[in-house]
């Protein structure tokens, strides 16, 4: 349900647009339900009624559109104007790109949940097709001819029978000045007249990225800006006792050192607290800081220890826990006796790790604060810094950087925060850059997770009844220290929506305390229940000696829609609408039997150190096939010469940037399956940098990686997340291929494959 | 003091000897399209060419820069025509784009060294460089079509 207005003459767009310019804005509801659970602490209630899309002509022909979502690799500040474009029929060289602000006007700015195109699709489309039909309309009057003569091309109006044309540029005035048509009235573009939706075209930054223009976060400057490097508490929720900061005033370039205060519980987007060394320059502080002696309060977590924590959570998840999904009768189905089979899957915290370590401009003048972040939620950051310092969210102006990279990491504010803290303190613009080290070990971590299977199988080998089980220190957590279970979004990724055809099953939930800060990242839960469900009808397959693409085939049966209210489960659905967007195991099958054609899977044999493994998987209403081949040679190295994926993410609008973010989901999923692990002795985290947090590089990464889409005009779904759980599961199981050993543990480094 | 050249400008610089290169160029001369990555050397971002040799800005002192040419991605060509990065918009290779400044400068410096590499030669002269987002197909890609130009 969109709504667009006709705003040309109004004065709250901050000189974005000069004034003879015609801008719409549109409107969009309702926002996702999904993140307003996740994030309704920090959400201004009703911003969802505001418009998101804001698109305006300029007198000279420009074209401005402004995005609102933040750009972190997906293309998406490229895609979404695409739409507008499109529909407007704009010439895309003389289309501006306009990155919005913080502002609830803009309605969700939280780019997150691969659900940008998803859910502002119609609202850019309807924005391009208001204003291209308002063109049409101005220039029909001033020629006085029937509109239905007169059509839109390629950013000029054309009256057909005349042959007569006007620029757009010169027409802005006179439709600055017309009505809004309503949506039942407009025309949109055939998809065969499409110009750039489904074309490959390339993302807005491309020339300045290659030639070193383009501005991240980190590259943000103020005039009079100094430079800060903050000394965290090593501990989460530990505290600063006292320091000494004698030898660090030593340091050339070093100009004072200032406090920063704990958070008070819950720590959501809060600066952690600690000592902040201000420099000249950025090497400065940082040399200053390891000059720095601080005595700490390490407070409750100083006992963490991430082995004994693996243990207790691996006995959780072996003892009944919160059911969250009932499907007929499981104990009953069990009692029968007959085969059973179980299994349980660990994987570890994971650290985000993006290239450009968090990093945050901000300038606090006259009781307000300007910040330059790159940041997925410039809104979390009005709201975070307004609470830090005590003044209205409004006086809040959030920049929106490019961001090197975001995984989820970004979601969340604090850098920003302790940016605004210090300028506030030291009354002038301030710079803060954390280290790698600080990134890696004051991360909110992808959470450690233990998921236990269990299921009584038939004669060949399909499951009657199946029970799994998952437990993990929570997200919801950051919100609520006594967290114990997740909210109903992290099982309703891989868990609840379980989508096999079996006639008895059930899921639960087990408890687990957060002992570090835990965070959404790349794909979340799914990423750990696709990895125990995908291994677990893996090794049901091989247990009945079948073929394991032919045996999910079997566990998927025919396919249907999922009815999960039935079965007990709310299920959250990534915030979208059930009915437009139903977990729908037809089209899980169909990215299977792709699967198997495109990677050639009955012809590939496994065996020798070589191994094909295959899974599916259902995340962000997207559904994914992936097959990975793997070599293991005779020192237990893994190369991956190459991953099939199979993807039906509905209708595609920039399928080179999609390509891109399956191929590179495909290398992040091997990189943390093979090497990804943080752990924690004393409540400190042991890693801290690329040397013992390993992430894949070029040698490590698949070798190819062929995307393949199932054509399809169903409405657009996520594309940033859904390519990394199958590819874990399908790796895991192509090791067993290759090895006969089974992983039930990440990353495979701990593992001794020969 | 030392003098040196960034971008085929003379520069002296009279600050702290031991000042990496990687904070001289963002900090001092405002070149940030030089990235800090982690600042052990340990994932490229800060690549950059001294004397036509890919080294790691941030564990180059200046010190040890005295008369030499540095440089940077912003200097590779004056308007983005370098081969490489012709190759690396034609591929579109960037994610983030993050890392890309430190991927494009060492495959310039290994494509002076080997003119055809080979998939080792790439994955020998590439693998210090991350790339979080994976754009390492494309990397690959599009060294073998900067490579294919030359010819």
């Amino acid at each position: 349900m969109n709504a667009i207005e006709n705003v040309s003459r109004r004065h709250f767009l901050n000189g974005m647009f000069s004034a003879g310019a015609f801008v719409l804005a549109a409107r969009i509801l309702p926002a996702s339900a999904w993140a307003q659970a996740v994030e309704s602490s920090t959400r201004a209630a009703g911003s969802a009624l505001n418009p998101s899309v804001y698109l305006g002509v300029e007198p000279d022909g420009t074209v401005f559109i402004v995005t609102h979502r933040s750009e972190m690799g997906t293309g998406i500040r490229t895609s979404l104007p695409l739409v507008a474009a499109d529909e407007l029929d704009a010439d895309w060289k003389r289309v501006r790109i306009e990155q919005g602000i913080g502002d609830s006007k803009y309605g969700d700015q939280n780019t997150d949940g691969s659900r940008s195109i998803r859910d502002f699709y119609e609202a850019f489309r309807q924005a391009g097709a208001s204003a291209r039909t308002m063109l049409v309309t101005a220039a029909a009057t001033e020629w006085k001819v029937p509109a239905s003569e007169c059509a839109a091309e390629l950013h000029e109006v054309v009256h057909r029978p005349s042959g007569r044309r006007a620029g757009y540029g010169s027409l802005a005035a006179s439709a600055g000045r017309l009505p809004v048509p309503k949506r039942e009235e407009l025309q949109f573009k055939p998809a065969t007249a499409w110009r750039y939706v489904g074309k490959n075209h390339s993302i807005y930054d491309l020339t300045e990225i290659c030639t070193g223009k383009a501005i991240f976060g980190m590259d943000a400057h103020r005039d009079g800006m100094v430079y800060a490097s903050i000394e965290h508490p090593p501990v989460y929720g530990g505290k600063v006792k006292s320091f000494d900061d004698k030898e660090a005033l030593q340091v050339r370039g070093v100009r004072q050192t200032v406090t920063i205060d704990p958070f008070k519980p819950p720590h959501m987007f809060q600066p952690l607290g600690g000592v902040a060394v201000i420099a000249d320059n950025t090497w400065a502080a940082f040399q200053g800081r390891k000059k720095l002696k601080v005595d700490w309060d390490h407070g409750p977590h100083a006992s963490f220890d991430s082995d004994r924590f693996k243990k207790e959570l691996i006995n959780t998840v072996l003892q009944a826990g919160k059911p969250v999904r009932n499907l007929g009768n499981v104990d009953s189905e069990f009692a029968k006796g007959g085969k059973i089979m179980e299994a349980t899957y660990y994987t570890p915290l994971l650290a985000h790790a993006s290239m450009e370590p968090p990093a945050a401009v901000a300038e606090f003048r006259e009781n307000k604060v300007t910040a330059w972040a790159p940041t997925q939620n410039p809104q979390a950051v009005q709201d975070t810094v307004a609470a830090a310092l005590g003044i209205d969210k409004k006086d809040v102006i959030c920049h929106v950087t490019l961001l090197g990279g975001g995984f989820g990491r970004k979601s969340k504010p604090d850098y920003v925060a302790e940016a605004a803290v210090l300028s506030k303190k030291l009354n002038r613009p301030v710079k803060v850059v954390w280290t790698r080290e600080d990134d890696i070990r004051f991360d909110y971590y992808h959470t450690v997770a233990a998921v236990y299977h269990k299921a009584a199988v038939d004669t060949r080998g399909r499951p009657t009844s199946w029970l799994a089980r998952s437990a993990f220190p929570p997200i919801a957590s950051t919100f609520d220290p006594k967290a114990r279970y997740g909210l109903s979004f992290e099982y309703d990724m891989g868990l609840t929506d379980l989508p096999y055809d079996v006639p008895n099953y059930r899921a639960e939930s087990g408890p687990a305390e957060a002992h570090v800060r835990i965070g959404w990242f790349r794909a979340v839960a799914n990423n750990y229940h696709a990895f125990a469900s995908g291994s677990f009808a893996d090794e049901m397959a091989h247990a009945a000696g079948r073929d394991p693409l032919e045996y999910l085939l079997d566990l998927l049966g025919p396919g249907k829609v999922l009815d999960l209210k039935s079965q007990g489960a709310n299920y959250s659905n990534y915030g979208a609408a059930i009915d437009k967007y139903p977990v729908d195991t037809r089209r899980l099958r169909r990215v299977l039997e792709l699967a198997g054609e495109k990677s050639n899977w009955g012809k590939r044999k496994s065996g020798g150190g070589r191994g094909i493994g295959i899974a599916a998987h259902r995340s962000f209403n997207t559904y994914v096939a992936s097959v990975v081949e793997v070599e293991v040679d005779g020192k237990g190295q893994i190369r991956i010469p190459r991953i099939d994926q199979v993807v039906d993410a509905g209708l595609i609008v920039s399928p080179d940037r999609v390509r891109a973010q399956f191929e590179g989901a495909a290398v992040m999923a091997a990189g943390l399956a093979m090497f990804g692990e943080i752990t924690a002795a004393t409540g400190r985290i042991q890693q801290s940098n690329f040397h013992d947090f390993r992430v894949a590089r070029m040698a490590d990464a698949p070798v190819q990686t062929n995307v393949h889409f199932v054509e399809s005009t169903a409405p657009p779904t996520g594309v940033g997340e859904p390519g990394v759980p199958p590819v874990i599961a399908a790796l895991a199981n192509a090791v067993f291929a290759a090895t006969g050993k089974r992983v039930r543990e990440l990353p495979l480094s701990r593992m001794k494959l020969v | 003091m030392v003098n040196l050249t960034v971008n085929r400008t003379a520069r002296l610089f009279d600050g702290d000897p031991d000042l990496p290169l990687l904070w001289y160029l963002r900090d001092e001369l405002r070149l940030t399209g030089t990235k800090f990555g982690c600042g052990i050397g340990a994932c490229g971002a800060c690549t950059v060419l001294v004397d036509g040799q890919a080294v790691r800005s941030c564990q180059t002192p200046l010190r040890t820069l005295a008369g030499k040419q540095v440089v940077t991605l912003e200097g590779l060509s004056p308007d983005g025509s370098h081969p490489v990065q012709r190759a690396w918009t034609r591929i579109e290779v960037p994610q983030c784009g993050y890392c890309q400044a430190g991927q494009i400068m060492q495959a310039v410096a290994l494509l002076a060294r080997v003119p055809k590499p080979n998939d080792q030669d790439i994955d020998r002269a590439m693998s210090g460089n991350v790339c979080r987002c994976g754009t390492y197909q494309r990397i690959r890609a599009a060294i073998k079509e900067a490579a294919e130009g030359r010819a």
